[in-house]
């Protein structure tokens, strides 16, 4: 058996309101709140980054999977806000979680799908036997210009998945990728705020590729959508993920526990990865779960896990995702948060 | 050994000195010393100063100041101890005599803090670069942490803190050399600026310009002059942990406590024998905890002990009669040697209108980092 | 902070690795050559505990320069549980949280940048629990 031997997830503390937002720039947050179904998202402290998050993410599933670090042979960071341009994330994780010097290091970028795809391939070394465990981190602090659409989403979390062979506590029973070439949303090498399409970020790229990856992974498993408990789609807004569920065949009860884009926002590359993550903190041994990522450019990963006996073991080892989201929050202004964002031009 | 003796006193006004250079101002307290001691020759010069590499991108002290002093080819050398760079350059000075190598040797201290460089940074270099500076402390940060300590443990009050800094400010308006002559209140120390909670700005001795200087000389040679005789009778240093974070108790100074205990057994007196001192009171905490470890009063007792006004002019045993480093100024290397200055004028009876009255036995304690070195010596007036 | 000086100092900063005496038992954190309660020279190499209170806190109002975006921040004393102390900032919290002997845990974050184009320094924090 093939799976997940361990999750875990971190959210900063801090948070801003959707009417934060909306006052500093003369929107209506009602609009806002009604049409994106956001309310808040995570706000980075101003000395986390996607390397501090994938480390703390990382603790968690090990504390989950119980395991002696240095037996894990891949470390892969997904992330679209890699601190450095040039220099690996992943080292920094890996030194800082014991693993090195014996381990495959590389960071992942593909915009949001960036955690599902480092999730992929450690779980195809292992599935090869090139490893025992590899782990693959989906996180980010997302960035959104000041004013646009984005900054009302763009957010800040993590997961990590350590995957094995031995005390599986979720089974990987399918996946299927699907990409193509689509220009809907995209940073340049130097340039601090992504851009986007507009409206050529919905039909064309999202829908596309997450209903093309979901129709496939469910034709070639042979599962149909009654039959999973629960199902992640990637969360850009709170109104996307829920049109791709009905149009897959999924009931608005399939995507609850996953669907914390009202309270999280968007973490890109650690968006879906935190939905499955709540997700194993609320399954049961037996259940279905399908989750399926989107990054712009574009792509979907989707996969078919299956619950173990194991979950219940190891499931309050570490916090979970809906504590960590409803728990000790701390609120910003906007100039707060500008601040913490590097929004601000400051003094060279 | 032989016996040392301070023969000739010289400082500069400390403060903002716009207009003089790091090595004009220890040129002028040297030529004062020189000039107070009338001495035709040195034999060696020590110069003490923390981190001039960082204030003006000047090292190699001893020797500059050496020649802008116009006595090369003497020996010259700088020394470095942190905020005791001055106290460790008399000490190194009173040996070279001690041991017979030298007759008369000029000691200085010198800072320049205020040409512009990041002096929150500069300071926190005497601090443990990697485990304390590493995580964003300062040095306000550290006494504060200390303060915090001994208002925990013993009691001590914000208020008390504050009478510290509203004393030496007092004593500092009867110094013509002090960079603040203005009196403050607690209520203003209190009210102050924010610096490292629960220290405000006025809790803080401040960035100075300044250098002092003092002529040592075998008291054979003394001797032969026509002033008082005012001995050093004890140089004592010690040392403690780096990190404060290191020290088996955060309120106790260990290395202060060591340096007095042996400088009292050096020169065969008790703390109760001391009349006056002058002690680092970097920070207004640092004098409270000081005065304890000198052995002025019972550990824990130094905040009421000061509230009650036994350190005042006036008090049992009067404490910064300059105005110390709160009030009038400190700059970094300077300060042992000023403090020396001090006890030297005091026990001649030049102190003016903060004078102790027939004072015979002063004590001077300078200290570095947080608390890392500390060096005392005493001062004895001959009759 | 130049690299290699960052570099050395990692192991400390990144897993809390110390050294415990072999003859007395002793943990330096850093590890040193000589220990400091006997004198020996020999060590194992030990992880420190990630849980400890506060001996003694502050919070920074003037800060270093590469500190000054973050200021006003607190620096604490922290006492893990297995006894070794060290400095450290206290995050997530307001000054007012803060109070000696509440329990803290260490987690990872973002120490200091060179400046922002060079490296960034990583290490160890606490937060109240």
């Amino acid at each position: 058996m093939i799976g997940i031997v361990g999750y875990g997830s971190y959210l900063p503390r801090y948070r801003i309101k959707v009417e934060d937002i909306a006052h500093q720039w003369g929107k209506d947050p009602e609009t806002i709140k009604r049409g994106l179904l956001l309310k808040e998202k995570t706000v980075p402290g101003i000395d986390e980054d996607t390397i501090t998050i994938s480390v703390e993410a990382a603790r968690n599933a090990l504390k989950r999977a119980g395991i002696d670090p240095r037996e894990i042979g891949a470390v892969y960071v997904g992330s679209e806000s890699h601190p450095y341009a040039v220099k690996p994330s992943g080292t920094v994780v890996a030194e800082a979680l014991g693993i090195v010097p014996d381990v495959h290091i590389a960071d992942y970028e593909f915009a949001c799908k960036a955690g599902t795809e480092a999730m992929f391939v450690s779980y195809s070394l292992v599935k090869a036997d090139l490893m025992k465990y590899a782990m693959g981190i989906g996180s980010d602090t997302s960035q959104g210009a000041p004013g646009d659409a984005l900054e009302f989403s763009a957010s800040a979390g993590g997961s990590a998945f350590i995957f094995g062979k031995e005390n599986v506590v979720a089974e990987v029973l399918e996946t299927y990728s699907y990409a193509t070439d689509t220009p809907d949303f995209w940073r340049r090498e130097g340039a601090f705020y992504p851009l986007h399409g507009g409206r050529f970020t919905g039909q064309p790229a999202y829908f596309k590729h997450i209903i093309g990856a979901g129709q496939a992974i469910l034709e070639k498993s042979g599962f149909k959508p009654s039959e999973f408990a629960y199902a992640i789609f990637h969360m850009p807004n709170g109104k996307f993920p829920l049109t791709v569920g009905k149009k897959l065949g999924f009931k608005k009860e399939q995507l609850e526990p996953g669907w914390i884009v009202p309270l999280m926002g968007n973490t890109y590359s650690g968006s879906s990865p935190t939905g499955f993550s709540a997700t194993l903190d609320v399954s049961k041994p037996g259940e279905l779960i399908l989750l399926v990522s989107f990054g712009s450019g574009a792509g979907s990963d989707a996969f078919i896990f299956k619950v173990t006996e194991r979950i219940n073991e190891v499931r309050d080892r570490a916090e979970k995702v809906k504590d960590m989201l409803e728990n000790n929050r701390i609120y910003l202004d906007y100039g707060q948060y500008a601040k913490f964002r590097g929004k601000i031009i400051m003094a060279e | 050994m032989r016996e040392v003796a301070v023969i000739g006193c010289g400082m500069t006004r400390f403060g903002e000195l716009w207009e003089k250079s790091f090595r004009d101002i220890f040129v002028e307290a040297a030529l004062k010393a020189i000039d107070d001691a009338g001495v035709d020759h040195l034999d060696s010069l020590y110069v003490g100063t923390m981190t001039s590499g960082l204030f003006v991108g000047q090292e190699h002290v001893g020797a500059l100041m050496a020649d802008y002093l116009g006595v090369a080819p003497v020996p010259a050398v700088r020394v470095e101890s942190a905020c005791c760079s001055g106290g460790m350059a008399l000490r190194l000075g009173f040996f070279d005599i001690a041991s017979g190598n030298s007759d008369i040797v000029l000691i200085g201290g010198v800072e320049k803090m205020t040409d512009g460089a990041d002096v929150t940074y500069a300071l926190a270099t005497a601090a443990d670069q990697e485990y304390e500076v590493y995580q964003g402390v300062t040095f306000p940060g550290l006494y504060a942490m200390i303060a915090r300590a001994h208002m925990h443990q013993y009691g001590t009050t914000r208020k008390q803190l504050a009478h510290v800094a509203v004393k030496n400010h007092h004593n500092g308006s009867l110094n013509p050399h002090a960079q603040f002559q203005n009196e403050i209140t607690v209520e203003q120390v209190i009210g102050a600026t924010m610096v490292a909670h629960p220290l405000t700005v006025l809790d803080s001795s401040p960035v100075s310009d300044g250098a002092a200087c003092v002529v040592l000389a075998s008291s054979d040679v003394a001797k032969k002059l026509k002033k008082p005789l005012i001995k050093i009778v004890s140089s004592s240093a010690a040392t403690d942990a780096l990190a404060l974070h290191q020290r088996e108790d955060i309120t106790t100074l260990k290395a202060v406590k060591h340096a007095a205990e042996s400088a009292y057994k050096m020169a065969g007196l008790k703390p109760t024998d001391i009349q006056l001192a002058e002690v680092h009171d970097c920070f207004t905490i640092a004098e409270i905890c000081i005065v304890e470890e000198l052995g002025f009063v019972k550990k824990g007792k130094g905040g009421e002990f000061t509230e009650k006004g036994e350190t005042a002019l006036e008090g049992s045993i009067p404490v910064n009669t300059s105005g110390g480093l709160k009030a009038k100024g400190h700059p970094v290397g300077a300060t042992g040697v000023a403090q020396a200055v001090e006890i030297v004028e005091q026990l001649r009876g030049n102190a003016g209108k903060r004078q102790v009255k027939n004072a015979t036995i002063g004590l001077t304690q300078n200290m570095g980092g947080s608390g890392a070195s500390s060096v005392v010596h005493i001062f004895k007036k001959e009759s | 902070m130049p690299s290699p000086r960052y570099w050395r100092e990692t192991p400390q900063r990144y897993r809390l690795e110390a050294a415990k005496c072999k003859q007395c038992g002793k943990i330096s954190f850093p590890p040193r050559l000589v220990c400091l309660g006997c004198g020996n020279k020999d060590f194992d190499t030990v992880k420190l505990s990630d849980k400890g209170k506060i001996v003694t806190f502050t919070t920074i109002c003037v800060a270093p320069t590469q500190f000054t975006e973050e200021a006003p921040y607190s620096i604490a004393i922290v006492e893990l549980s297995d006894g070794v102390r060290f400095t450290t900032q206290v995050v997530d919290c307001t000054p007012e949280d803060l109070e000696i002997g509440k329990p803290v845990k260490i987690v990872f974050r973002k120490i200091q940048e060179e400046d922002k184009t060079g490296i960034i320094c990583y290490g160890y924090k606490a937060v109240l629990t």
